[in-house]
């Protein structure tokens, strides 16, 4: 039956036809539904395997969404307690509903958007890698993030950070990552602070009207953690290793819940999409200097408590394995994955104004991993060249 | 005693529709065609015309470059056609067989009488030097070379590929005096490769002038590009020579015989096979002759394996180095929300996105590409079916960029197509690798 509607709209759409400057986007759509009718060239391999990207990108998308229902019921939880408002389960998951849906949208339509046009003027198919990165910028933004500056971080991270390169698959920064950077150095009051990350937080503050029932030092308990990186901030902000696990903290609507993130990680490793070798040595780097801050007596933090805080966990498994941006090369992602760890941590122990290095520290290493692949590779051709000598 | 190697990376492809040891049909010769694009690097002078009457052993054409190499028919008959593509490139000589089955005598010498000269003009001069492959490259051999070794892969793990134990069963001596004549054109030995499964239940560990080397793992470790890479690999500025295992015994036969002798065994198979089995059959015989396997439907058919052999139509012909044809339908329909279906039970993936893992049996795959073109994006599912020293995508991307220095630093000297033939296999954005390599190759042999 949706097979009779795209053959009979398909002639719209062709070349000649009177929508062919959508035809980029109409073979999005087809595909969609239905895996194509296409077969195999004459002189390659004749039989394929039954994987493509649609499938291993929807498992990402699949892996993240335990952290982002979490995150929605976390929303609600995380208002009705500063704003002392007891509401029920139902009342949390609908106020986060309500709060997360706009993000969605406000991501696809504006980074779609421009994935159809650009794949259109390039008489490409439209590459689904923004089906994932759309779905992570939600949330790992301020839940109270004016939309229009979400379209403007979503409309940079695309347009800058992958279609200049060539499109998915040639970008060098993780797009999710960018947008987020983006917001992060162009509105850093809508970014960070204390109040951010608590829907309807900073707008009660700025209007100055208090809350009924709320007071001050209610206000203070919605900062994040991290504000607090230290065993007696934690302990003074009321939260524990096990609330840091659990999740149930202010905090981007993704990135909290530990145990949600492991639930999407053991999707990830199960099915071979993502790297274990990167998201194990991020978990050691990180290991390691946290545990030489721990000895060193820069934090009293214990090295494990590291890596439930903030944003390390979410970016070890669905962001420093992403794979395009990570390095290419096995032994390139141990080193890649060490790295990203180490430099999380350090930013967190060196620089109180800025407790959240995970960003930055992929960020960076984004850029690093070519040059790391590089070296990998060259080593490989001189192994090589050295057999000739050897012979 | 034989060094032993064991690969871990590769792929037994679980593809149904393998051949059952048994020769169901013998093919008189009828019409038959010889291909000069089933050589790389040869350009063909054509040395009949239509109608020309021609014996199994009468040269059909020879290489422009080296007017002494020639290309001869397999049977006695007339030339029906010249077939030319465009820019008049000749693509067959078809030859009709007339059931005399004459053969030019050739005077043969004793083996052991022959030093390199003399048994490289002998093979030239039956045209049997076709024969023999060269890499890097995988051209035909330059008889002006001097070959590190010669390889020879005694193992076949091609996707329901001929066993060479059962269709070679009755040519053990034409085998042994293959490897005898080929001893004679390098000093570098004849490398002879046998799986360490079946090492001692192959007649073939009885063959003696060889160095053996017995190879254990998954599909492409019976390539013998693969086994070169892990028993003397190619340095820049080496060549070796390789000879498929059926045509050592067309070789031998001449010594045996003094003619030019190709008829083959060859594996009829695939999903789309009646009665899979095996075939006897003249080289280069059209498939019309063998249209009593093809099954019902658009029916695919490839010379050679399913994952490097060519489409040649059911009215084409088995290519020159092949010993195997398989049989595919064609995957053109649509699947309604097939990436989504969590199971997918009709479909194999070696990913674990799917559970295929957790099945054990065979699929009747088809000819869908399963998804459209994209961009590389994963990473690490080349090189797990690559078990060679080598950074497959870091080859690949060399090779589309046309960087010579690169290719040759990555090892374009190692690969040829059917090496890499797993890659596109396993490749989610569904690129044609093979075509890629082929053309970085094509761009070297240009350059270099």
């Amino acid at each position: 039956m949706a097979k009779n509607f795209f053959d009979k709209v398909r002639p719209t759409f062709s070349e000649g036809g009177k929508l062919s400057w959508l035809h980029s986007a109409f073979d999005a759509f087809e595909t969609f539904f239905f895996v194509p009718n296409r077969t195999t060239g004459k002189g390659g391999t004749h039989v394929k395997d039954c994987v493509d990207l649609k499938r291993l990108l929807i498992i990402v998308v699949l892996a993240l969404v335990p952290a982002l229902l979490f995150g929605i019921w976390n929303l609600g939880f995380q208002h009705s307690k500063v704003f002392g408002l007891g509401w029920g389960f139902w009342q949390m998951v609908w106020y986060g509903f309500v709060k997360i849906i706009p993000l969605y949208l406000v991501s696809y339509i504006v980074g779609l958007g421009i994935e159809f046009a650009s794949a259109q003027m390039k008489g490409h198919e439209v590459s689904e890698g923004y089906l994932v990165s759309g779905f992570i910028i939600p949330l790992i933004v301020p839940v109270d993030v004016p939309w229009w500056m979400l379209a403007i971080a979503v409309a940079f991270a695309v347009i800058i950070g992958k279609e200049v390169f060539g499109g998915t698959g040639m970008n060098i920064w993780n797009p999710a990552l960018l947008a987020r950077a983006f917001l992060f150095f162009s509105y850093p009051s809508k970014m960070s602070g204390d109040s951010v990350w608590v829907g309807g937080l900073s707008k009660a503050l700025e209007g100055g009207t208090p809350w009924k029932g709320g007071e001050v030092v209610d206000a203070l308990s919605g900062a994040t953690p991290l504000s607090h990186a230290s065993l007696d901030g934690l302990s003074a902000a009321g939260t524990s290793a096990w609330n840091l696990f659990l999740g149930d903290i202010p905090g981007a609507v993704g990135e909290t819940s530990v145990i949600a993130i492991l639930i999407g990680a053991l999707i990830l490793l199960c099915t071979g999409v993502a790297s274990w070798k990167i998201m194990c040595s991020s978990v050691l780097g990180a290991l390691l200097v946290g545990w030489l801050g721990q000895i060193g007596g820069v934090t009293d933090i214990p090295c494990w408590e590291q890596l439930l805080l903030g944003g390390f966990a979410f970016g070890t498994v669905f962001m420093a394995t992403d794979p395009v941006t990570s390095a290419q090369t096995e032994t390139g992602k141990w080193i890649y994955g060490f790295l990203i760890g180490a430099l999380c941590i350090t930013v967190r122990l060196f620089n109180p104004g800025y407790p959240e290095g995970m960003m930055l520290a992929i960020l960076l290493m984004n850029t690093f991993a070519p040059l790391i692949d590089h070296y990998v590779v060259n080593a490989n051709v001189k192994r090589r060249l050295g057999r000739a000598k050897t012979v | 005693m034989s060094d032993q190697i064991r690969l871990k990376k590769g792929l037994d492809l679980p593809i149904a529709g393998a051949a059952l040891c048994e020769v169901t049909r013998r093919v008189a010769p009828g019409l038959v065609a010889v291909k000069p694009t089933d050589f790389r690097g040869m350009v063909p002078r054509l040395l009949v015309k239509e109608g020309d009457p021609v014996k199994a052993g009468t040269p059909l054409f020879a290489d422009k470059k080296n007017t002494a190499m020639v290309f001869c028919s397999p049977v006695s008959g007339t030339v029906e056609a010249v077939v030319r593509g465009d820019k008049r490139k000749l693509l067959a000589v078809t030859v009709k067989a007339d059931g005399k089955n004459e053969s030019v005598r050739f005077d043969v010498p004793k083996i052991s009488s022959l030093d390199k000269k003399g048994m490289t003009d002998l093979l030239l001069q039956c045209g049997l030097w076709p024969c023999l492959k060269q890499r890097p490259y995988g051209t035909v051999a330059d008889p002006e070379a001097e070959p590190k070794a010669i390889f020879i892969s005694g193992m076949n793990t091609a996707p329901l590929g001929a066993d060479r134990d059962f269709t070679l069963k009755d040519e053990m001596a034409a085998v042994q005096a293959g490897i005898d004549a080929l001893g004679r054109l390098t000093k570098g030995g004849v490398h002879f490769s046998l799986s360490a499964k079946n090492y001692a239940g192959s007649e073939f560990h009885k063959l003696t002038g060889v160095i053996f080397h017995q190879f254990e793992g998954p599909h492409p470790a019976g390539n013998v590009g693969v086994q070169i890479n892990h028993i003397s690999p190619i340095n820049k500025g080496e060549v070796v020579w390789t000879v498929d295992l059926p045509l050592v015994a067309v070789i031998g036969r001449l010594f045996l015989k003094g003619i030019y002798d190709d008829r083959r065994i060859i594996a009829v198979a695939g999903p789309a096979a009646v009665n899979p089995s095996y075939a006897e059959v003249p080289a280069g015989v059209c498939m019309k002759d063998l249209s009593a396997f093809f099954g019902e439907g658009d029916v695919r058919v490839v010379s050679g394996d399913v994952l490097s052999g060519e489409a040649v139509g059911a009215d084409g012909f088995l290519g020159f180095y092949d010993d195997q044809v398989s049989l595919l339908k064609e995957g053109n329909y649509y699947e309604m929300f097939g990436w989504i279906n969590p199971f997918r039970s009709k479909k194999f993936s070696v990913s674990r996105a799917y559970p295929a893992f957790l099945r054990h049996k065979k699929y009747d795959m088809d000819t869908n590409e399963n998804g459209g073109e994209r961009p590389f994006l994963m990473n690490d599912v080349y090189g797990k079916v690559l078990p060679m020293d080598i950074y497959p995508l870091y080859l690949f991307k060399a090779c589309l960029a046309g960087d010579l220095d690169k290719m040759e630093q990555l090892g374009i000297y190692e690969v040829i197509e059917e090496d890499v033939a797993l890659c596109e296999y396993v490749c989610p954005s569904k690129i044609a690798i093979q075509d890629i390599v082929r053309k970085g190759i094509e761009l070297m042999m240009k350059e270099m």
